[in-house]
């Protein structure tokens, strides 16, 4: 048992388990920003008064939250890389890295623009009528009125797609980022099957200690910040 | 124009305003479609025949119809072993026993923060040595995998899904002097899956999107039959679209399907049978936020 124990151990140390949890957290962080960015302006067009934006931000929508994320991350690879010959960095690494941020941050894009629309859609139309009454115009009514609400009810769709993501990062190993938690935990059974349970749970209970902070925040914020109806 | 809460009915001059964004919005978007096609063929990939070998019969015959099949094989299944999952746990957390409540929600929240690539991994490993020489293990880690996850947010919808009825439904169940486990079986529970089969089905298309992680573990699914394809072929980019595309059209059947259902079933419930606005929309659960609660993206 003490043997089982201290092998374990040494497993550990042999294998970069924390660097590869790393590698999943940087995958999200750079992923959330991007798709932050791109999904607010989908938003954006998705609530704009213009038919064509309208129509384009809701094909991007359909089109990428119905792809498998692991058909996008091969893609990445194969589709934009080997066969585009597109290179975001130099060195192999480097590259791969960047190639899965722009595969999750597409495919997140979806996610967080459907997330921002639920947050304006819990602004009842009154509040505009009212808005509009007190002779605010379109910019202030947005402004002061509308948007501050809006953010608040987004809070808590975009805290789920944000563990979402975290999770999903895992998926990176289809584009060949074959140093994060996924890939590592496959070698490391693949090579040390005996120690099947025990190298599961750290990777589950990594995962664990990850999520559940995130959603504790996220439901606290959401909670805290919500507009009493 | 319909009034949204942003914008008001247009005027005259708003609507010339609109027509010209309209214009300038088409105009970038044709635009940006014009560069990308631009690209592709400055790379040579618009040439015909990579194309024609990403349709043509004899690979959807050997290899994407058979990819296909498996994946919604193991869909199947999993949807099923889900939904049988989801009732046992989603019931298990509305227990009056503390015990069975702690139990279920401990292991439905540790369940939907692991990822799921993880558990194929893991099963696939663990089925490797329960079964050795087992044709199927593949197939078998893919399901378990996707029954666990899946299960429990069905677990999670069914809580909700009982927790959104209006409040009047069970207390008149004990009103009439039904006990807490018999207002949960017989009042309860039957209008709180009507309301939730919208959502089921929505959760199908989380499914069918996960079980393409197979690939990852060698499971012959589409993307993975797909793969094999382009890898003889030279033809990644083309195989992979058409790949997607079928799953898009999959999925995008399942959504209308599920909003379809939606109308039809809101006369026969007195719970929301909100689709959920989407696939991994968490509002569905948006009811009762659970602790750690995740999307089912």
């Amino acid at each position: 048992m003490n043997d089982h124990l201290s092998g374990l151990g040494a497993l550990l140390l042999q294998y970069d388990v924390l660097g590869a949890f790393w590698t999943n957290i940087q995958l999200t962080f750079w992923g959330a920003l991007f798709a932050l960015a791109l999904g607010t302006l989908l938003a954006l067009m998705r609530i704009s008064p213009i038919v064509s934006l309208r129509w384009a931000g809701a094909t991007y929508v359909s089109v990428f939250r119905n792809t498998p994320l692991t058909i996008i991350m091969t893609f990445m690879v194969m589709g934009v890389w080997t066969a585009l010959q597109i290179q975001l960095a130099d060195d192999f690494q480097n590259n791969f890295f960047r190639l899965a941020v722009v595969g999750l941050a597409v495919y997140h894009a979806a996610f967080v623009c459907e997330a921002i629309r639920s947050g304006v859609n819990t602004v009842p139309l009154g509040q505009a009528e009212a808005a509009r009454a007190i002779g605010l115009s379109f910019l202030p009514a947005a402004r002061l009125i509308i948007l501050p609400q809006a953010f608040r009810g987004a809070i808590a769709p975009l805290g789920n797609t944000l563990i979402a993501l975290l999770k999903n990062s895992t998926v990176a190993a289809a584009a060949s980022v074959s140093w994060e938690t996924s890939s590592t935990m496959k070698t490391m059974i693949e090579f040390n099957p005996n120690y099947l349970w025990e190298i599961f749970a750290v990777f589950a209970i990594g995962y664990v200690i990850l999520v559940i902070p995130i959603g504790l925040l996220t439901t606290s914020l959401s909670r805290r910040l919500a507009v009493k109806r | 124009m319909s009034a949204s809460v942003l914008f008001d009915a247009p005027g005259p001059r708003a609507r010339v305003w609109t027509l010209v964004g309209n214009i300038v919005g088409a105009l970038v978007v044709l635009a940006v479609a014009a560069w990308v096609l631009l690209q592709l063929d400055s790379k040579g990939q618009l040439e015909p025949g990579l194309w024609a070998d990403a349709v043509s019969a004899r690979t959807w015959q050997y290899y994407l119809i058979p990819g296909l099949i498996n994946t919604l094989r193991a869909a199947a299944f999993a949807i099923v072993g889900s939904i049988a999952f989801g009732l046992v746990f989603g019931l298990g957390r509305l227990s009056h026993l503390a015990v069975v409540r702690r139990v279920s929600g401990t292991v439905v929240e540790f369940l939907r923060a692991v990822p799921v690539l993880l558990m194929m991994v893991f099963f696939y490993g663990l089925f490797g040595q329960l079964l050795p020489g087992a044709q199927d293990k593949a197939f078998l880690a893919v399901v378990v995998a996707l029954i666990l996850y899946n299960g429990s947010v069905i677990a999670e919808l069914v809580r909700s899904g009982v927790g959104n009825l209006p409040r009047g439904q069970g207390e008149a169940g004990l009103a009439i002097g039904l006990t807490e486990g018999q207002t949960l079986r017989s009042i309860q529970l039957p209008q709180a899956l009507v309301a939730m089969l919208p959502a089921m089905v929505s959760q199908v298309v989380v499914v069918l999107k996960d079980s393409a992680l197979g690939q990852l573990i060698g499971y012959q699914e589409l993307l993975r039959t797909g793969q094999i394809v382009y890898s003889g072929d030279g033809n990644p980019l083309q195989v992979l679209t058409v790949v997607a595309v079928v799953f898009i059209l999959l999925n995008l059947l399942l959504t209308v399907v599920a909003h379809r259902l939606s109308r039809l079933l809101s006369s026969r419930t007195s719970g929301s049978t909100a689709a959920g606005p989407g696939i991994g929309n968490p509002t569905v659960v948006a009811g009762t936020p659970a602790t750690g609660g995740t999307a089912p993206v």
